[in-house]
């Protein structure tokens, strides 16, 4: 087994003794299941949904280059610059730019996924800007020096105790309060003054609009707003793949993704930016840049079934039904995107020598597939990875295609293809295996068989009793 | 910079067999439709069960409620668009009270510290409500600034029933936006709020922590 791997192994299993993560978890993926079923009560409106809902992606995806082009020129026409990057180094690069332009001390974040993909806020700080998040998860997760362990809830891995421990031990002047209300309240305000000191706000985008060069964000705090308010520099990131043609593609989108998210019917806030400040107003920045970062999406994009990976939403609905992130938690994936969609995801950013063990965390029971918004087959598509990390055609699309072949696995499933093409051998082995009384329990077997009862064959095969009955031919 | 354009546009286009548009079919939206007080109490209820003040007025009286509703929560500053006929209405009912009525006619560069930390409310007049969701629709300009709706602790709309449309998707045509957007457009549904706490819902994190609509006819 490979490092990375291994080190995957080694997190899953600490992650299932640690009853805290498990109750956590537990509660917080029942609770987000049973609100998204009450938002859709309705099956028929449900799947006319998804259907519109899958539409707008794939049309997206398939004018993907024509689109791009259009948003550039509508952005460039509504005063947003634009740039893009080929990978997160380069992304990186462009924001600190950005930044020191305006001679930048401190930024203020809304919430970005693909912001946590550049790891920009380390990035940043490596050159004495300090990036601070401002999503209540965000900067709990932050001054845990941790990585979000959910998409939409990041520190949904903690309670209220460890929070208030937390806080306690990280703020000044800060003592150890239980209660989520006064946490809250401590938050606000030391956010409150960043936002007011900030020079650049840096935020992602949710949908990204090319009929009218309009950036979609959502969110229930409001400081996804002030983040692209008040700060006379506002910098938002996204990837390529979150482009819609029309202003009417948003509106089923935007019905689903909360819905399926958090289980609300629309989030407190939803934000459509066209523009810095224009003539005669009064506030919002002064500059609005937009950066389209690939980092392995055009690579996705090639292949028309993981193609499918670029429709997600990031509403989170596969990893709160997934049984296996209920148990493990979103940490134990050591990757950005943790869950189905991460499993599908990452090993197509990082490639198959990092995370290639990635889609077999998954007993592909079917909940993924069954509640996404936008129909990604994602049990199908993580069939397709893990052949993908086992590919010994030296042609795999996919980054690393082939770099979890093992010899003896791939030996094993030799054997077990020859013994099934020859009636001889079958039978030579069958009434082995019937005479031995079973396998012998061991290498990977005893690990197996350390959990479960190894099924034990009948005293004969199927053949002789045949043969002693006198059926046979 | 314009290198990595081309090569992500090539790369796109090398790639793909066809560019042909995907058909979508917005009927599943168009079909949502809620008569005139069947409207008023979908709206209604949704902006309650999210911890929103409605209170239902007339075009006659809602200054009057807001001049009430100042006073019953001790607000003292209330900021306002300067020029807007609801801006108008509300500094003029509430020069008699003890409400001191501050017109956002600057750039917040020139006031920042003071919208910031010495304003107890703001008043906008919302665009729009949409029914099926509860929200209300805000389209941001030179009279009706960004911030108005987002700094302040509490946040004042006044809405005409008029103004409701079924869906988002019936506003945004409704209003033409397809051929211009301004440079903000809004929708408000609720106080802000946070559940990252353990999934506690707590209302009033980084905007207002209360959302009052005057609905009038």
């Amino acid at each position: 087994m490979d490092k990375p791997t291994r080190q995957f192994h080694v997190r899953i299993q600490e992650a299932l003794n640690d009853p805290q993560i498990r109750a956590n978890f537990r509660r917080a993926m029942d609770g987000l299941m049973t609100k998204r079923a009450n938002m859709f009560p309705d099956p028929d409106e449900l799947e006319r949904l998804r259907d519109l809902g899958a539409a707008v992606r794939r049309n997206a995806l398939a004018q993907l280059p024509e689109l791009l082009e259009r948003l550039e020129a509508k952005c460039a026409e509504n005063g947003i610059t634009v740039h893009w990057a080929e990978s997160v180094d380069e992304a990186n690069r462009i924001v600190l730019d950005i930044c020191r332009r305006h001679s930048a001390k401190s930024v203020i974040k809304g919430k970005s996924m693909v912001s946590e993909e550049m790891e920009l806020n380390h990035y940043l700080g490596e050159f004495g800007i300090e990036a601070l998040e401002a999503d209540l998860g965000e900067y709990i997760v932050q001054l845990a020096g941790q990585l979000p362990s959910h998409i939409v809830m990041p520190a949904i891995h903690m309670n209220t105790r460890q929070i208030a421990e937390l806080f306690a031990e990280k703020l000044e002047g800060v003592g150890y309060i239980e209660d989520a209300e006064e946490l809250t309240k401590v938050a606000r305000e030391i956010l409150r003054h960043k936002f007011f000191d900030a020079d650049v706000g840096v935020s992602g985008v949710n949908f990204a609009v090319a009929e009218t060069g309009s950036l979609v964000l959502i969110e229930n705090e409001g400081n996804g707003r002030l983040t692209t308010t008040a700060p006379p520099v506002h910098v938002a990131v996204t990837g390529i793949e979150k482009v819609v043609e029309n202003l009417a593609d948003v509106t089923p989108l935007l019905s689903l993704l909360p819905r399926s998210a958090t289980g609300q019917n629309v989030t407190t806030y939803v934000n459509m930016i066209s523009g810095p400040r224009r003539d005669g107003e009064r506030d919002g920045p002064q500059e609005v840049h937009l950066l389209l970062l690939d980092n392995g999406r055009t690579r996705t994009h090639a292949d028309p079934e993981l193609r499918q990976t670029l429709q997600c939403i990031r509403c989170s609905a596969c990893m709160n039904h997934c049984p296996v992130y209920a148990r493990i938690g979103g940490h134990a994936y050591g990757t950005v995107y943790p869950g189905p969609i991460g499993e599908i995801l990452m090993p197509q950013i990082l490639g198959c020598e990092e995370v290639g063990a990635l889609p077999g965390a998954s007993s592909l029971c079917g909940a993924c597939g069954e509640v996404c918004p936008v129909r990604i087959p994602i049990p199908k598509m993580l069939v397709r990875l893990r052949k993908e990390a086992v590919d010994n055609t030296g042609a795999s699309p996919v980054k690393g295609g082939g770099a979890q072949r093992s010899f003896s696995e791939a030996a094993t499933w030799k054997g077990w293809e020859k013994v099934h093409a020859s009636p001889a051998l079958y039978r030579l082995a069958t009434r082995t295996a019937t005479a031995m009384g079973g396998l012998p329990a061991l290498g990977p077997l005893k690990t197996w068989a350390s959990v479960r009862e190894v099924p034990k064959p009948a005293a004969k095969t199927l053949h002789q009793r045949l043969e002693e009955r006198g059926n046979s031919r | 910079m314009s290198r990595s354009r081309e090569n992500i546009l090539r790369r796109l286009r090398d790639s793909r067999e066809t560019g042909a548009a995907v058909g979508r079919d917005f009927t599943v939206i168009e079909d949502l439709q809620w008569s005139g007080d069947e409207a008023v109490a979908r709206f209604t209820g949704l902006m309650r069960a999210v911890n929103t003040e409605v209170h239902e007025t007339t075009r006659e009286a809602w200054p009057a409620k807001l001049a009430e509703l100042c006073a019953a929560k001790q607000v003292t500053r209330l900021a306002l668009a300067a020029d807007t006929p609801v801006g108008q209405a509300a500094r003029s009912v509430l020069l008699d009270t003890s409400v001191e009525t501050v017109a956002y006619s600057r750039d917040i560069e020139d006031w920042r510290e003071e919208l910031f930390f010495q304003v107890d409310a703001g008043l906008s007049t919302a665009a729009g409500g949409i029914v099926e969701t509860g929200s209300l629709f805000l389209l941001t300009g030179p009279d009706e600034p960004r911030l108005l709706s987002l700094v302040p602790p509490i946040h004042f709309v006044v809405l005409s029933r008029a103004d409701f449309a079924n869906t988002l998707l019936e506003m945004l045509r409704r209003h033409g936006l397809a051929a211009g957007m301004p440079t903000n457009v809004l929708l408000i549904s609720g106080p802000s709020k946070t559940a990252d706490i353990e999934q506690t819902l707590v209302y009033g994190v980084h905007g207002p922590r209360q959302l009052v609509v005057l609905l009038t006819d």
